[in-house]
This record gives C-alpha cells, sequence and structure tokens, in this order.
C-alpha cells in the first residue's frame, strides 16, 4: 500500500486490522517484521516549508534524504546528525527518506557535537493506530509546550505511528573542515587521545578510531578558525605521537560503516561509556570494530550467531545487533520497569498492535 | 484562573496521611505547620497560592520512593518542587496535594571528565552545576536567567533553556539519563552516562513534563569545555524591522553566535533609566556574542560587522575589554529588574519563527496600545524565543485580569504566526487554558496517553499543561 496523502493514510490505518510494515525507503530496518502487508511513505513527498533565514526545514516523511540533503546544500546549509546510508552495510537497494531517518533515529559522527537527529528534531506529524493525525512540536527551535512526543517518535522504529511529516532545526554547512590523524595507537590510548580532544576548546565534530587504521578527529567551520584549532588540537594531542593532518574521507566511510561492507558476520552497535569501550571489546572478542563518537559508539563485526550480550554480561550502556539472526533478540532487552512503560506507550497509541509487530521487542 | 475543588475524602484523612508520611521520613523532613509551609504556597508566579496539605523534603531517592509508596496508598496528589523559581506556575500547590521538594538533594555523585559528564542529585542548583566542574575547564551549557537559584529537577521538568541554547540547545539536549521515582514508588533509571538510550526515547519525554510523569531524584548531564573566551558586540538600529532583518542575515551568513539578543526601545529606555549601561537612543538594538579564542573572535565579529553594516546601524560597539563586555550585558541582564521598578509584569515566553519578528512585534504594539497598557521586548532573537513584559499595576483592581488578557492575545498571535505558547518556562498553569490555541482535542489525547502510561491514577501534578476540563475525567477517575 502506497497512499498519497496523510488522509488517505490515515482513513487506511483506521479501517486496518492486520499487521503493517512500514516502510520509507526500507534501507535501515534492524530487526525483523512479523508477517504484515508493506505501507510506504513514498507517496507523502515533498518539502513544505524551508526558511535559510531561521534555520528551519520542514518536510514529508516519504522525501528522499538525498532531494533534502541537496536542497539544503543550495543554500549552504545541512542537517546537523550527518544520517548515516546503512544500504552497504545491510545488503539493500532502495531510496533512503527522511522519514525513515527519523524512525530509526539515525545519527552519524557529529552526534558527538551537534547532538543526534532527535535533537535537531522540532516538530513531527504521525498517523497514530487508530488512524487519528497526530502533531506535536512546529517548526520553532525553543518549544516545550506539552509533553514532547516529537522525541518519543524520533527512533520509535516504526511501532508508534507512521510519520508523515518532519521538522528539523538546520546548521550552516562550513567553509572547511580539517581532518588530524594519529597512527599506532592501541584501543585505550585512542580514546584517551580522542578523550583529550573532545576535552579541548577546539569544538571537534568528529572522533574516531579505525583499528589498524589510525585514529581521527575533525574541525570545521571558517578557514582561519579550522587552521587555528587544527594547529592547537595538533599540541595537545603530541603526547600521544604525531599529529598528520589527512583527507576527510574516513568521515563518510565510518558514518557508513564500510569498512564492514562485504564482509561476513553478524554487525553490532554498542552505545557505552567511551573509556570502558576497549575494555568491552576486547570482552566481545570481535572479528573488527569501529570507534565512533570517542568511543561512545562501538561497531563490532562478530562471528555469526554469537550471543554478544551473554559475553559482555552486565555494562552501562546497550547492544544492538543492526545485522545478522541470533540469538537473542536485535534490539537491547529492557529493565521490566522500563519495558513496562514502552509497553504500555505502543499499547496506547497502537491499540490495534497494527505497525511493525515484534520491531523493538520480541525477537 | 481556575484549580479543582479539594477532595473532600483526603481532606478529611488528612492525620492518617500525615501520620504515614512521618513514619518513613526523619523529623525534619515533613512539615506540616501552615507557618512553615506558607513558604511553598506558590513559586515565581506569585499571583496564585495555595497551602498544601504537607511539604516533604526527603534527602534520598529511597525517602522519595517511600513518600511516594504512602501518597500512591492513600490517593494523595503529589506536585513535584525544585527550586520554586518556575513563572508558570508548574509547582503550584492545592490543598489536598502534598508537596514533594527536592532541594535538599544537591550533592554531586560522580564527575567524569573523560567521558564529559556529571551526575548529581536534582535538587542542585543550574550554576553550581557549573561550579562543581569549571576549575577543569568545563561547563553545563543551559543557562536559564534563575540559573543562581533554580534546581535541575525543575531544569528537566520544564527542559529549561536560557540565553546560549542557540548554540548549545536546551535542557533535553544536555540530558544523559535520570533517576526517576514513579507514583507506585518504583526506582528507573532512563538513560545514563552514555550518548543514547535504548528502546523508545522516554527520557526526551519526562523531560518537559512539568513534573507530571516521575519525581527525578539523579540526572546525568552532558558537560562541555569551556571556550577560550567570549565576546559581545552591541548594535543598535532604526527599526524593529531592521533589526529582524539583521538577525536573519546574521544567521544566512553562516555565523552560529551563541546569543543573539533582542530589546525594543520601551526596554531600553527602561534599562537605562535603571542600570545606566549606556545604551544607545534607537528603535531596538541587538546583542551578539560570540566564542573562540581572540583571532577566531575577530574573524566572526568582521563577519558579523559587514553584515550589520548593510543595515546602517546607529550604533555598533565590540567590548573591547571584559569592563566594556560587561557593560554591553548590564542592560539585559538588569531588563526584569528594570521592569520591576516600572511596576508589576508578567513576563511572556511565546516563541515565534524568526522570519515573522518585525510582524509580531509591529502587532503587539497594536494589542497594547488597545488594551491601554504597556509591553517591553526583551528577547533571544536567534531561536525566536520572545519575553513580551506587559507592566500593570496589581493594586489596581482589574488590572492584572487586563494584563493577562493582552498576555493571552500576544500567545494566541505567537500560535497564529506558525509558533508556540511557551519556549521555554512550561505551560504550568498560567498557560493551561490557552493550549487549546496550539493543539487540537486529539493532539492533547496523544499527549494525555502518556500521562496515563506513567501515572494511570492521575495523581502526579494533575491539574497542570491541560485545560481542566480536557483532564476532567481522568482526574475524576
Amino acid at each position: 500500500m502506497r497512499p498519497g496523502s496523510e488522509a488517505e493514510l490515515a482513513e487506511l490505518v483506521r479501517v486496518a486490522n492486520a499487521p503493517l510494515a512500514l516502510r520509507g525507503g526500507g534501507t535501515r530496518g534492524i530487526g525483523a517484521v512479523g508477517p504484515a502487508e508493506v505501507l510506504e511513505t513514498g507517496g507523502l513527498a515533498g518539502i513544505t516549508l524551508y526558511e535559510p533565514g531561521a534555520l528551519t526545514l520542514v518536510v514529508r516523511a516519504g522525501t528522499p534524504l538525498a532531494e533534502v540533503e541537496s536542497a539544503l546544500a543550495a543554500e549552504g546549509q545541512r542537517l546537523p546528525f550527518e544520517p548515516p546510508d546503512l544500504r552497504g552495510l545491510l545488503g539493500r537497494g532502495g531510496e533512503s527518506t527522511i522519514g525513515g531517518v527519523v524512525a530509526a533515529n539515525a545519527s552519524g559522527p557529529r552526534r558527538v557535537q551537534a547532538g543526534a537527529c532527535r535533537d535537531s528534531l522540532i516538530g513531527v506529524r504521525f498517523v497514530d493506530g487508530t488512524g487519528n493525525v497526530i502533531r506535536n512540536g512546529g517548526r520553532v527551535m525553543k518549544n516545550v509546550t506539552g509533553i514532547d512526543l516529537v522525541k518519543l517518535m524520533a527512533g520509535s522504529h516504526g511501532t508508534l505511528g507512521v510519520i508523515t511529516e518532519v521538522a528539523f532545526k538546520l546548521l550552516p554547512a562550513p567553509e572547511m573542515q580539517a581532518t588530524l590523524a594519529l597512527a599506532g595507537l592501541d584501543d585505550g590510548q585512542a580514546v584517551a587521545a580522542m578523550a583529550a580532544a573532545l576535552g579541548s576548546p577546539y569544538d571537534v565534530t568528529g572522533a574516531a578510531h579505525l583499528p589498524g587504521r589510525g585514529t581521527f578527529l575533525r574541525l570545521e567551520g571558517f578557514e582561519t578558525s579550522v587552521r587555528y584549532r587544527a594547529r592547537e588540537l595538533a599540541r595537545v594531542l603530541g603526547r600521544f605521537g604525531a599529529v598528520a593532518e589527512v583527507d576527510g574521507a574516513v568521515w563518510a566511510e565510518l558514518r557508513d560503516v564500510a569498512p564492514f561492507h562485504g564482509m561476513p558476520g553478524d554487525v553490532w552497535r554498542l552505545s557505552v561509556v567511551p573509556s570502558d569501550a576497549p575494555g568491552l571489546v576486547a570482552r566481545a572478542g570481535a572479528e573488527a570494530a569501529l570507534y565512533d563518537w570517542g568511543g561512545g559508539l562501538v561497531w563490532l563485526r562478530m562471528a555469526p550467531g554469537v550471543d554478544l550480550r551473554a559475553r559482555l554480561g552486565v555494562f552501562q550502556g546497550h547492544a544492538t545487533r543492526v545485522r545478522g539472526a541470533g540469538p537473542g533478540p536485535a534490539f537491547p532487552p529492557e529493565p521490566a520497569a522500563v519495558a513496562a512503560l514502552s509497553a504500555g506507550l505502543r499499547a496506547k497509541f497502537d491499540p490495534k498492535g497494527l505497525f511493525n509487530p515484534g520491531v523493538m521487542v520480541g525477537a | 484562573m481556575e484549580m479543582p475543588l479539594p477532595d473532600p475524602a483526603i481532606l478529611a484523612k488528612r492525620e492518617r496521611i500525615v501520620a504515614r508520611l512521618a513514619a518513613v521520613l526523619p523529623e525534619d523532613a515533613l512539615i506540616t505547620d501552615p507557618a512553615e509551609t506558607r513558604a511553598y504556597e506558590c513559586d515565581a508566579l506569585t499571583a496564585y497560592r495555595c497551602l498544601p496539605m504537607a511539604v516533604v523534603l526527603p534527602r534520598t531517592t529511597e525517602e522519595v520512593a517511600a513518600v511516594m509508596r504512602e501518597c500512591h496508598a492513600e490517593g494523595v496528589k503529589v506536585i513535584p518542587r525544585g527550586a520554586g523559581t518556575s513563572l508558570a506556575g508548574g509547582s503550584l500547590p492545592t490543598p489536598d496535594a502534598v508537596i514533594l521538594g527536592v532541594a535538599r538533594m544537591n550533592g554531586v555523585v560522580e564527575t567524569d571528565y573523560a567521558n564529559r559528564f556529571i551526575r548529581v542529585q536534582a535538587g542542585r542548583t543550574n550554576l553550581s552545576v557549573t561550579g562543581a566542574v569549571e576549575a577543569e575547564g568545563f561547563f553545563y551549557a543551559p543557562d536559564p536567567s534563575s540559573q543562581l537559584a533554580c534546581a535541575i529537577a525543575g531544569n528537566i521538568g520544564m527542559n529549561s533553556g536560557g540565553a546560549h541554547c542557540l548554540k548549545y540547545g536546551v535542557t533535553t539536549n544536555n540530558l544523559l539519563g535520570v533517576t526517576m521515582v514513579t507514583m507506585t514508588g518504583e526506582v528507573v533509571q532512563i538513560g545514563g552516562p552514555y550518548m543514547d538510550a535504548p528502546g523508545l526515547d522516554l527520557l526526551g519525554v519526562i523531560c518537559g513534563s512539568e513534573g507530571q510523569l516521575g519525581v527525578v531524584t539523579e540526572a546525568w548531564l552532558r558537560i562541555l569545555p569551556k571556550p577560550e573566551g567570549a565576546r559581545p558586540v552591541l548594535m543598535g538600529f532604526t527599526s524593529n524591522e531592521v533589526a529582524g532583518a539583521c538577525v536573519s542575515d546574521i544567521i544566512k551568513g553562516g555565523l552560529l553566535p551563541v546569543a543573539i539578543e533582542f530589546m525594543d526601545r520601551p526596554c531600553i529606555e527602561a534599562t537605562e533609566a535603571f542600570a545606566k549601561a549606556g545604551y544607545p537612543d534607537c528603535e531596538a538594538l541587538l546583542i551578539v556574542e560570540v566564542e573562540g579564542s581572540p583571532a577566531e573572535i575577530d574573524e566572526q565579529l568582521a563577519r558579523i560587522k559587514a553584515i550589520a553594516a548593510r543595515h546602517n546601524p546607529v550604533a555598533y560597539r565590540e567590548a573591547e575589554t571584559e569592563d566594556q563586555a560587561k557593560r554591553i550585558w548590564l542592560g539585559r541582564k538588569s531588563a526584569f529588574g528594570a521592569m520591576g521598578q516600572m511596576g508589576d509584569y508578567i513576563c511572556l515566553d511565546g516563541t515565534i519563527p524568526v522570519s515573522e519578528l518585525a510582524f509580531v512585534l509591529r502587532r503587539i504594539g497594536e494589542l497594547t496600545e488597545s488594551y491601554g497598557l504597556r509591553v517591553a521586548n526583551v528577547f533571544h532573537a536567534g531561536d525566536g524565543n520572545m519575553h513580551p513584559l506587559i507592566i500593570f499595576n496589581a493594586n489596581q483592581p482589574g488590572d492584572l485580569e487586563k494584563a493577562e488578557a493582552l498576555g493571552a492575545d500576544i500567545l494566541k498571535l505567537c500560535v497564529e504566526v506558525g509558533g508556540c505558547l511557551t519556549g521555554e518556562h512550561g505551560v504550568g498553569v498560567e498557560k493551561r487554558d490557552l493550549m487549546p490555541v496550539q493543539f487540537s482535542d486529539t493532539d492533547m489525547e496523544a499527549q494525555l496517553r502518556v500521562k496515563d502510561v506513567f501515572d494511570p491514577g492521575w495523581l502526579l501534578n494533575p491539574a497542570k499543561v491541560f485545560p481542566l476540563y480536557v483532564t476532567a475525567s481522568r482526574r475524576a477517575a
């Protein structure tokens, strides 16, 4: 099914009595949806409002991400959170949509400085499980009116409603970027170097460690400012080894988890306290690891079927299986009290249990 | 402003409720003497006052949980309170409710500079969070103007902002996790010292929920390295329109100042009379602050100066010394005090799209005149968060009501042009009855469902945020 308008979509949901698999471009879904009819949002497309002078964009959910990014680039602006393209990692085709980005709260390396997708999202419209159209937030950056359902919808993976329109605050695109690289650091040294960089006043917008390849720090902004900060940051990092300036290709690769493309095995995503990351990676016995967000995000490539959560035991953070079949659920199990709140919200917003059955919960 | 009638069944068993609370709390954590509960009869929205049944001031999460269990068992309403600085009446009591104040829970639990977070008890004041980390070169970014007094608990409850959120965001963007006690007394951890909480974004829902979902007792907050320096520039313009156009051009120019503050003529005149900051005689002025090293600041200010020049400023002053920077901020920071000298005032908090600035200021002028009142405008222009200050005389019968009616008209205007009722103060009781201006019944119903899940008995701060008619059946159930 591919409704051409929000009203048509709402009516479709209102009368539905069997599960629906919600799909933007189908490029980044995590976990398996149970048997369900596919409901596509691609018919709800187009930019509704773009005000560069107010750093504001309102766009229908089915609009291709590429179209959004090129419209912003034409005005020298961008989405702050650097959304990843996971097609290569997940072996999928299709065209990523902005609604899918929001549903997955998909955020790239700049998340460490500019926040996640949910931090840039300022408004949302969605159709709940009874066919009601609900508005929350708006098109202004500061808005504390009522309960924040905008954040709730971001990262809800299509389990609470069908997102039909989203609004973002934007950032100016920088005049230039510079990437500093350190070679030969072990994981612990790398995380310490990234912590030193992120704890400096030089406004680092990317901090990554690719074992065997190097440790990378990104600076963005006006040219003279970037030049100055690159010089000062190199001084801060001097105690970790020789600092070289390299091109910025690593950021798109890391954003899209390119080093794992075409490689076999399961792929996991760990959200952790950065300084815990090297120990957890060692405990995981992974075939390969990539550190983003200064170590706060770790991508792991594991032998198929390994129960990573069992290996890691109790830690501050959580593990999501982005690629692979089990054992255990793809999304991290929640403590009982939190799971009860989440289940309660799903029951309220989707009382017929229509949307993406099995996603975020179960296997 | 109407509050629900107190529940006679609760009032009738007051002695038993107090005895149950006394049984689970240290002696000094329970206040029932009206001479002492008087201090909790209102928050910073002083126009409305009411004595609560009792006030509890627990020192630990366990004590909070015990209070919640007792209140839940007896069906007693609980009104969470941080430092009581809400301008929206977020912690206004009712006679049948217990005020749960977290002000005594003000410790630092953990600081971690390598991982850039601090874990604090929620009663800690906003400014003292920065105070705890500044020796190591860090700060906590959200800076509401009450930051000397306001508590992190209240900041989380209201999703507080501040002057610097154009660059750093508001509370929700700087909050990593919370320890929260639910109405049944269950202690839950949502999020933690890592960047993305798993599952549904419950943290995002809790932040800004105005104490209606749970009582936050501890929080993990993101701390940031302090910038090398900051410098403000002051510019005066011949009209609000021109100043508004300049704001838009600065943003379009790819600059991201940490603050862009706007003051109109009535505000400039009032603050000059009060603080004598030496502001220029003009229709509108902007204070723009940028951060970085001295060279970076020079570069940004050069760009800003070039943009401002296109708008023919009648004054343009860059701070060259620390003292000059202080003078530029002096008038802005004294604005509320200056208004207090002129009379009583109501501070509004609507947000508008920046592009509507000039139109909205003109309409506010017209509305103000039609009411025969005075309004001064001071606000965060970069993000469109306006603070019109309506001056009135509380001793003159009918003046408060007139000022409130003008305030409602101005907030409706904010919504009409695509904005919202409140940018950083919260709805509380103050803007509760205006919610239908911004939201349909369906939109509100969706928000009520969230409360249904967290607090099915509607005992937590139940008469706030939504119009009473919208919540009546739930509160009665």
